[in-house]
């Protein structure tokens, strides 16, 4: 077990440095690859903790989905690629780090105090039984939040696609 | 093994969104830090379920759910900073002024 712990210590370190990369960086491209491998390492921890399911829909729909439809946004804005000084608001950034260092001492402060449990790390896939709990008890939700993400798809095609009708009649 | 380092780092996910949040002047930047949070929080729950060893598996399903809304916030997100783009030719939040006063 001791290994294991080590193994999760360097995925939190890996953690840290990568996300500190994606707000600091001034290259788009380089916080946006940064996320990926954020979001590789969180996965790398799910898998760790056993909850594999997650971890394979972590790295499918955002390693795959998100992270793609955020480089194809950063090149259509027309974002500066390369070095951009003018990417941080520097007036910002002293208030910034004030108010984020405060959040995350409150938060460690109560998160350190309030809970202190041991995981124990069961081996074995538990996919069979999420799947089973997701459409049953589960059900309503899981409904819900696919049809959720149906009229955001149709919202987002609407609000980014030009209307050619519309610009015809000199209506936009 | 203990959870308190997991549930740390989780918060210190959560403070570098905010603070990328207030510092970025980019559009697309701002997403990509609420990701950032999205994914503190999505920690924090598959620690809590493991710890507690759910029966329901409460934990990882809200992490599913998660993860979609995260995915529509995404589409919706950027179709709004595309028209944005497309009206006023750039990016940046500072010049969204419209709604402000």
């Amino acid at each position: 077990m001791e290994i294991f712990e080590i193994v999760i210590y360097f995925i939190l370190l890996g953690l840290l440095s990568t996300s500190i990369r994606v707000v600091t960086t001034s290259n788009v491209i380089h916080a946006a690859i940064s996320l990926v491998f954020t979001l590789a390492l969180t996965a790398v921890l799910f898998l760790m903790l056993s909850t594999e399911f997650v971890a394979l829909v972590l790295v499918l729909v955002y390693i795959g989905a998100v992270i793609v439809l955020f480089l194809f946004g950063i090149m259509i804005t027309r974002a500066p690629l390369g070095k951009n000084a003018e990417l941080d608001n520097d007036k910002n950034k002293k208030l910034g780090a004030l108010i984020s260092g405060s959040i995350f001492f409150l938060f460690s402060y109560i998160l350190i105090n309030g809970f202190d449990g041991e995981v124990v790390i069961t081996s074995g896939s538990s996919t069979e039984l999420l799947g089973e709990i997701l459409l049953s008890r589960f059900v309503f939700p899981f409904e819900l939040v696919s049809f959720v993400l149906l009229a955001a798809l149709i919202g987002g095609i609407t609000l980014a696609r030009k209307d050619e009708a519309l610009i015809e009649e000199d209506q936009v | 093994m203990i959870i308190q380092p997991v549930l740390v780092v989780a918060a210190a996910l959560f403070s570098l969104g905010i603070y990328g949040i207030l510092v970025r002047r980019n559009a697309v930047m701002v997403l990509l830090s609420i990701e950032l949070i999205l994914n503190s929080v999505n920690i924090n729950f598959i620690m809590f379920d493991t710890m507690l060893a759910d029966t329901m598996m409460q934990g990882q399903i809200f992490t599913i759910f998660i993860i979609t809304i995260a995915a529509a916030e995404v589409g919706i997100g950027l179709a709004i900073v595309l028209m944005l783009f497309r009206n006023r030719q750039t990016a940046n939040i500072n010049e969204f002024d419209l709604m402000k006063w």
